[in-house]
């Protein structure tokens, strides 16, 4: 199966990789999937207080070309928005830029999946209720 | 020398024909056609003489009359005569066959057919080692047991089986011994004799031959083994595989057997140099693993794990430049790693981290210089990038945290 030039090209520079402090009460951790399923993402945002949008975002992943491809390109869309615009980030979006084939729509989940965990952790360090995300198949 | 890219090291999916095997093949195309069971003319002749003859180079490498050479397409179609053929041929001995869990698909998934029509398989575990436990083996014999289909050297690991002391049990009972030697033959010494085998299969294109064409060994002589036919026809191959010779690649297949006989001896001892210097350096790298048992095991082969980075994700690093695979079966539906790994006790978090190597005729040094570096450098780099290596470094407990599985 060939890659797309996009996923090559996160894979070969990926943006954002690295580790915010998770003890902050203004970071939000997010990490899913699991080792057994050859996948595991850890997604970071960091938050201005002050102006609400998302400041910083890191990733760490353990997968496939495709899922360091996913969390790059995501921690590239969450810089700048609010968290409540980052809600918004489909998978399906991370499957279109990235020309992911069906086999690999997986990964894309996973990576919003990622997003909204970090969201969550966010929120509830911040005193806000969890929200409950819709559950997307993998 | 130059570095020719990519660099291919997966001479266990298949190998690269030998150049001399295909000058041996060509004339058999255009100019000598005929048919080897055409019995009235020059042409027939002349083809049965060139598959006569290949089947002498065939039996020779592995110690065989060539009358016991049964021409096939290939190993997985000389794994299903031998299992279906002896099934059907002993019903009145029994129903049941012992094979290992371990084993290619063209085995197990025959097994499958076996068990679906009404007989029985005992499918044996495997040691952490890659080997079957002897003991096991015999105690899994019953009053039924008609055959024990073990293979010789495993595709994924190079994992050799004691397949004189296997024998030496089938011999006591009095129960027929198959085994799968599709990876051995040819690069190993494998003697039918020595070694005890009544039915063996082994294929063309995995030492250097064509694809398409391959082999079962069926003994004839202590004991004399039959099998029934699972191709009605013609009645070639002494009635048990019909259909029409595919002489230019039995010629090529003859051939490669010729020169892996003249050759396999040097051959083995470079590839095995070869392949340690590759593990050794490669096993420098902190949290690194081989897979299966390194003493018995073939010289070509080498299966390796490297922890906290995932091999599909490993092997995009390099694959424009270096052919491999990996245990990984991150494409497949299923996300289901390596079956032979997990067989062997690993976690599929280390199946999942697995490459295998598989060199072969036209390896050569620099390459695996230019592999060992090239996949050093793609292993620290995602390992920076891999959050279970992060956690593994800061002393986390991976093992300890409730995964989400998908």
């Amino acid at each position: 199966m060939a890659y797309s030039d996009k996923v090559i090209d996160h894979y070969t520079n990926p943006k954002n990789v690295g580790t915010l402090d998770k003890a902050k009460t203004n970071v939000g951790t997010g990490l899913v999937g699991a080792p057994e399923c050859g996948d595991v993402m850890r997604l970071q945002i960091e938050v201005d207080e002050e102006s609400g949008l998302i400041s910083d975002a890191k990733f760490k992943t353990f997968g496939c070309g495709s899922a360091i491809a996913s969390s790059s390109l995501a921690t590239e869309w969450l810089k700048g928005k609010t968290v409540d615009q980052a809600l918004t980030i489909d998978n399906m979006d991370i499957v279109e830029e990235l020309n992911l084939p069906p086999v690999k729509i997986h990964c894309s989940v996973l990576a919003e999946d990622a997003i909204k965990a970090a969201i969550n952790d966010y929120r509830v360090k911040n005193g806000l209720p969890e929200l409950v995300a819709e559950k997307k198949t993998h | 020398m130059d570095l020719k890219f990519p660099i291919y090291l997966d001479n266990n999916a298949t190998t690269p024909m030998d150049p001399r095997v295909l000058e041996a093949m060509l004339p058999y195309f255009v100019e000598k056609f005929g048919n080897a069971a055409s019995r009235n003319h020059s042409f027939g002749w002349v083809a049965e003489e060139a598959v006569d003859y290949a089947r002498e180079q065939v039996a020779k490498l592995i110690n065989a009359d060539p009358k016991e050479i049964i021409f096939t397409s290939g190993a997985t179609e000389a794994d299903n005569l031998a299992i279906k053929g002896v099934y059907e041929m002993y019903a009145s001995k029994g129903n049941h066959i012992i094979t290992c869990t371990t084993e290619h698909k063209a085995v197990l998934d025959t097994c499958k057919h076996i068990e679906k029509i009404g007989g029985q398989v005992t499918y044996l575990a495997v040691k952490e080692d890659g080997l079957i436990d002897l003991q096991v083996l015999e105690n899994a014999i019953t009053d039924k047991t008609i055959l024990i289909a073990i293979m010789y050297g495993n595709n994924e690991t190079g994992v050799i089986q004691d397949i004189k002391g296997i024998s030496k049990i089938a011999r006591k009972h009095g129960i027929l011994f198959f085994s799968d030697a599709t990876q051995a033959v040819g690069k190993i010494p494998v003697d039918v004799n020595a070694d005890g085998i009544d039915l063996m299969a082994f294929s063309g294109h995995k030492m250097y031959g064509p694809k398409g064409v391959g082999a079962l060994y069926v003994r004839r002589k202590n004991p004399r083994v039959k099998v029934t036919s699972q191709m009605d026809g013609g009645g070639h191959e002494r009635g048990m595989r019909s259909g029409t010779l595919n002489v230019p690649s039995i010629v090529g297949f003859g051939k490669a057997c010729e020169l892996c006989m003249n050759e396999m001896e040097s051959e083995a001892k470079r590839l095995s140099k070869m392949r340690d210097r590759l593990e050794n350096s490669l096993l420098e790298l902190e949290e690194t693993y081989v897979n299966g048992n390194r003493e018995h095991r073939l010289p070509h082969t080498a299966n390796i794990s490297f922890k906290y980075v995932e091999g599909e994700g490993l092997m995009m690093g390099f694959n424009k430049n270096i052919a491999l695979s990996s245990g990984s079966a991150c494409t497949s539906a299923s996300l289901e790693p390596s079956y032979v790994l997990k067989a062997l006790g690993l976690g599929d978090d280390l199946a999942h981290s697995s490459l295998r190597f598989g060199l072969g005729r036209f390896t050569t040094d620099e390459q695996i210089d230019f592999t060992i570096k090239a996949i050093k450098e793609t292993v620290l780099k995602l390992r920076e990038m891999s959050p279970l290596w992060e956690m593994f470094k800061e002393g986390v407990d991976i093992n300890a945290i409730e995964w989400a599985h998908h």
